[in-house]
């Protein structure tokens, strides 16, 4: 649906140039829910401007549905860009229209029939449920309203692209979870292609099917969004996921000395990890009777991501040596990631 | 109507020549009002649209139009109206009387309106030309239903301050034999030492003032929503 390749898009300020997004390629396939997460700073934003050419890329290609826009005449391109809504961090609703107007807006401006605007526009309300606020000003609504009429308004050409830039980093947790939820349902229903720009990894956790990772400008990893989590390679990634889960929590204990990884000679400290195929917590019982091994729980987490669960638990074995090898090995065996943190023996 | 006559003598005796200086104070600001608003609402868009970061970037014409509006609003008006003395005869075949006064009003409160009208357009977010942009409007479309329309209290706001100080430039052509209340108040309250009729135009002078803001302050909060 939307293909980048080799983006770059450099700012010239009089501090000198600012590589804003260097050489990236995405390729976001139809239906999926791509997310972009990075620190401020890392170019996000201006990546996915490239992709309606908000922001005009100094090099590459932007090929969206199957046409490269860097080379539509500025008519094709406001024609490509009506095939793709687009939200924002503070919502950009116009102030002196009413709700009713602002979603209206883009049909009006391609002069479609009164009547079928109107039958539009109703049901977006009915989708986000502000039919009775119809004829206020977004003055008068709360910023998670707010970010609803702006995904009416998106959503009102029938895009087959929603680009949502920040569309979350100015509500509260919960009005969050209803405009994320919202989000995913329009994906669902519609078909519509999403694309998140986000500095919160719980957004991508929440909603998304794939994931890339932006540093200074450059995606330094991207994948499916299961094995992201499950096996993060670059340290940037590494990081975001920990913004996410209270799961790397025990690294800062024991840095910290905390007296629960404080350990005896007979103990190690344990993370495992396991998917909706294995079960720890059951393995943990069978560890116990088979090898006279003793598995304490300090940390439990359980991330659901694409409707699966993926568990990681924070264990200490106490028993003997060989003993605390061999259950290690078992939980391997049946699928179960093991990582030894600390071993009691050797501080 | 005797006390009056003992307060305010010289406008009592002279009471026939306020209703028609009273008009043509008006007259000159409506007219000046409403052409300069006329001209310095396109002159702002152009210079709004045409900045760097603006949806039809052109250094040129920026550069020309931003220049040319500084330039006229560094002459003092008292300096303006001789400057223009040219022009007003080429319109209006004379140098005197109200309609002398349109051609430097005009030429002085052009760019003040098109400096007020442009703030007004920038206060719009940024944002909200880029989600226009984003749904793919063209540049007129973005001109006439975002810069013309988002702000609409801002623009009232500019026009009441723009109103205001062309009732100080009035009073100031009136020393140059364009009429209206500021004549009177330098013919017989300066020069034939009248304090009485400085008083009464001042207060008149206050009155209109007032009104204009008042009306000016409504509508800015009919709409603003």
């Amino acid at each position: 649906m939307i293909r980048l390749e080799h983006v770059t898009k450099t700012f010239k300020t009089k501090d000198g140039d600012v590589h804003a997004v260097k050489d990236v390629s995405i390729h976001v396939r139809q239906g999926m829910i791509y997310g972009i997460i990075g620190f401020s700073g890392a170019g996000k934003s201006t990546l996915v401007r490239c992709i309606n050419l908000l922001e005009r890329p100094d090099e590459g290609k932007v090929i969206f549905d199957g046409e490269d826009l860097m080379e539509a005449s500025p008519s094709a391109l406001r024609k490509a860009r009506q095939k793709m809504g687009m939200i924002f961090q503070h919502f950009n609703l116009l102030p002196a229209l009413t709700i009713y107007d602002n979603i209206a807006l883009p049909l009006k401006m391609q002069k479609v029939p009164k009547a079928e605007i109107d039958r539009k526009v109703m049901e977006l309300l009915e989708l986000i449920d502000l039919v009775e606020r119809k004829d206020s000003y977004p003055s008068q609504l709360s910023g998670g309203q707010k970010q609803r009429v702006a995904i009416a308004r998106a959503l009102v050409n029938d895009p087959k692209v929603l680009l949502c830039d920040e569309a979350t980093s100015a509500l509260d947790p919960q009005t969050t979870q209803t405009i994320l939820r919202l989000i995913k349902r329009i994906n669902k229903e519609r078909g519509i292609t999403v694309v998140v720009i986000t500095h919160e990894m719980f957004v991508v956790k929440e909603i998304c099917d794939r994931v890339a990772v932006m540093d200074s400008g450059r995606v330094v990893e991207k994948g499916d969004i299961v094995p992201i989590f499950i096996h993060p390679v670059e340290e940037m990634t590494k990081n975001f996921i920990a913004t996410a889960s209270n799961s790397n929590k025990v690294d800062e204990f024991i840095k910290a000395k905390h007296p629960l990884t404080q350990l005896n000679s007979n103990q190690q400290l344990a993370r495992l990890q396991y998917d909706q195929n294995n079960t720890a917590e059951a393995m943990i019982s069978h560890i116990s009777r088979m090898f006279d091994v003793d598995c304490s729980i300090i940390f439990g987490n359980v991330e659901i991501l694409q409707d699966a669960p993926i568990g990681t638990l924070t264990v200490i074995f106490t028993g003997q040596d060989d003993r605390i090898r061999k259950s290690i090995d078992y939980l391997r065996q049946s699928g179960v990631e093991v990582e030894v943190i600390k071993r009691g023996h050797i501080d | 109507m005797d006390t009056l006559t003992n307060i305010i003598p010289n406008v009592i005796e002279r009471a026939d020549m306020f209703p028609q200086a009273i008009m043509d104070t008006l007259m000159m600001l409506t007219v000046t009002g409403v052409v300069s608003f006329l001209i310095g609402l396109p002159i702002a868009v152009i210079v709004v649209i045409t900045k760097p970061e603006g949806i039809c970037p052109n250094r040129i014409v920026f550069w020309i139009l931003d220049k040319i509006i500084n330039l006229f609003r560094a002459i003092p008006f008292v300096i303006l109206i001789p400057l223009m003395v040219g022009v007003t005869r080429f319109f209006f075949h004379t140098t005197i009387g109200i309609k002398s006064a349109f051609v430097p009003l005009i030429v002085g409160t052009v760019p003040f309106v098109a400096r007020q009208m442009e703030s007004a357009m920038e206060e719009i977010p940024g944002g909200i030309v880029e989600a226009s942009i984003s749904m793919g409007m063209t540049p007129w479309q973005i001109i006439k239903n975002v810069y013309l329309k988002q702000n609409i209290p801002g623009m009232i706001r500019g026009m009441t301050i723009t109103l205001i100080a062309v009732i100080g430039q009035i009073a100031i052509v009136g020393t140059v034999g364009a009429g209206g209340l500021g004549d009177l108040a330098i013919r017989f309250g300066w020069q034939r030492q009248m304090t009485d009729v400085t008083y009464v135009v001042l207060i008149l002078l206050l009155i209109i003032i007032s009104v204009i803001q008042f009306l000016g302050d409504w509508l800015v909060r009919k709409t603003t929503h």
